[in-house]
């Protein structure tokens, strides 16, 4: 049996990580106020680009004006942008976006489909890095301040990629901010780009462009595909705090489970020594009455 | 004409929203040209370049710097979509004037066409700022 003294400095112990964990949670609360915030601001924006870009884009032919918009006949390429954490101790948030990850590029494996990856997130990457997985492009650093930069950047090289034929197709998996208790891994297409399609507008009145419809969808596209990029970086920012919130709670919740076991295990142990002393005094006395 | 017809004025950049009026007119810098926009004005998608944007209410007009971006023009609204806007109150006069510096100094310096390009742009931003910085009431 443990001895009281080692039992002692497991409560001990435990009651430091929990003030830890609780630390941790509420800088991960805190951080997750922000980043919901900036979230917020910048969908109000990504909403009304969509919708400028769904109008432009509805009635547009399929024939290969537009290169962003246009689905390539066979796909043998494809490009995977990861998005994970840099960092652990947020549950099973990173593990859950790998998986979908996997699941993901063994689909497309066994439809004859090259699949390489441009992991941004260090957790990611070191997964898949350990399993010698190709790497095209490695980021990190990006979820700590979401912005507009750095989509700018990736989006531009992903653009590039897919212009110059070294993927057909561009996916992003990012972590879909539900709510704090849910967030999704979520696969979308990045290019070509599908358009939600907008209502055409009230009594059939049409636009005037300036300049011409295809210059400005030209200019348009491209911009779009940044703005997809910066929602999922938001998205995922956020969902990352979520699930690390969570999760310290829960770890702060079972140190004080094990406190209070411990406690009552040392309260035992001492107990049963006191009452183990009585009895070998009052044994040694009664052995010495006789 | 009726004064008592409005336009909803929205200016949204990707960090925040700006603005979100009833104004009677609007007049912004589109890439083909400055133009105006009152009530019941045809629908109308435009790229703006840097500049100026200015709107009235009432009696009074009052500016806002637009970083470039696009216009959509509805017959009871108008949607900036910026890349970054300021109006004129909340510009950084010190700042700008800095940046402007920063932005000239680049120009006399730069090496190759790109580096000209981006200076340039820098240039005209922080221009566009100090322009509007000093129409403020």
């Amino acid at each position: 049996m443990a001895t009281l003294r080692d039992i002692k400095r497991k409560i001990d112990a435990v009651k430091k990580t929990s003030q830890i964990t609780k630390a941790m949670n509420m800088v991960a609360a805190a951080k997750l106020r922000g980043a919901q915030e900036n979230m917020e601001r910048f969908r109000v924006y990504a909403e009304k680009f969509r919708e400028v870009i769904g109008r432009l884009a509805a009635g547009v032919e399929q024939d290969g004006t537009f290169e962003l918009m246009t689905p390539r006949e066979e796909v043998k390429k494809v490009e995977l942008v990861l998005l994970t954490a840099d960092r652990g101790l947020c549950g099973s948030f990173n593990n859950n976006l790998i998986v979908t990850a996997e699941r993901f590029i063994d689909r497309k494996q066994s439809e004859g489909v090259e699949v390489s990856m441009t992991a941004a997130g260090r957790k990611g990457r070191d997964y898949f890095k350990r399993r010698r997985y190709p790497i095209r492009r490695e980021l990190t650093g990006l979820l700590n301040k979401p912005n507009y930069d750095d989509a700018f950047q990736l989006g531009r090289q992903l653009i590039e990629l897919f212009l110059d034929g070294d993927a057909d197709e561009v996916y992003v998996i990012y972590s879909h901010f539900r709510s704090m208790v849910k967030q999704e891994p979520t696969v979308i297409r990045l290019l070509p780009i599908v358009p939600e399609q907008q209502d055409e507008l009230e009594g059939g009145r049409e636009y005037i462009f300036e300049p011409s419809h295809h210059e400005l969808l030209n200019d348009l596209l491209p911009n779009y595909v940044y703005n997809q990029l910066l929602d999922c970086f938001y998205m995922t920012a956020v969902s990352e705090h979520a699930a690390r919130m969570t999760a310290m709670e829960n770890a702060t919740n079972n140190c004080k489970d094990m406190v209070r076991d411990l406690t009552l295990t040392y309260n035992k142990a001492r107990q049963a020594s006191i009452t183990k002393e009585l009895m070998d005094i009052v044994g040694g006395a009664e052995a010495l009455k006789k | 004409m009726n004064m008592a017809e409005k336009l909803l004025l929205e200016i949204v950049t990707p960090v925040r929203k700006v603005l979100s009026e009833e104004v009677d007119m609007v007049v912004a810098p589109g890439e083909m040209g400055e133009f105006g926009v009152l009530h019941n004005h045809i629908p109308f998608l435009t790229k703006l370049k840097v500049g100026e944007l200015r709107f009235k209410v009432g009696n009074a007009t009052r500016y806002v710097a637009i970083m470039g971006g696009y216009a959509e023009v509805l017959p009871d609204k108008v949607t900036i979509l910026a890349t970054a806007a300021e109006e004129a109150t909340d510009i950084d006069v010190i700042r700008a004037q800095a940046a402007k510096e920063r932005a000239e100094r680049r120009l006399r310096e730069a090496k190759d066409r790109v580096e000209f390009a981006r200076a340039q742009a820098a240039l005209q931003r922080a221009l566009a700022r100090l322009k509007v910085a000093e129409k403020r009431g």
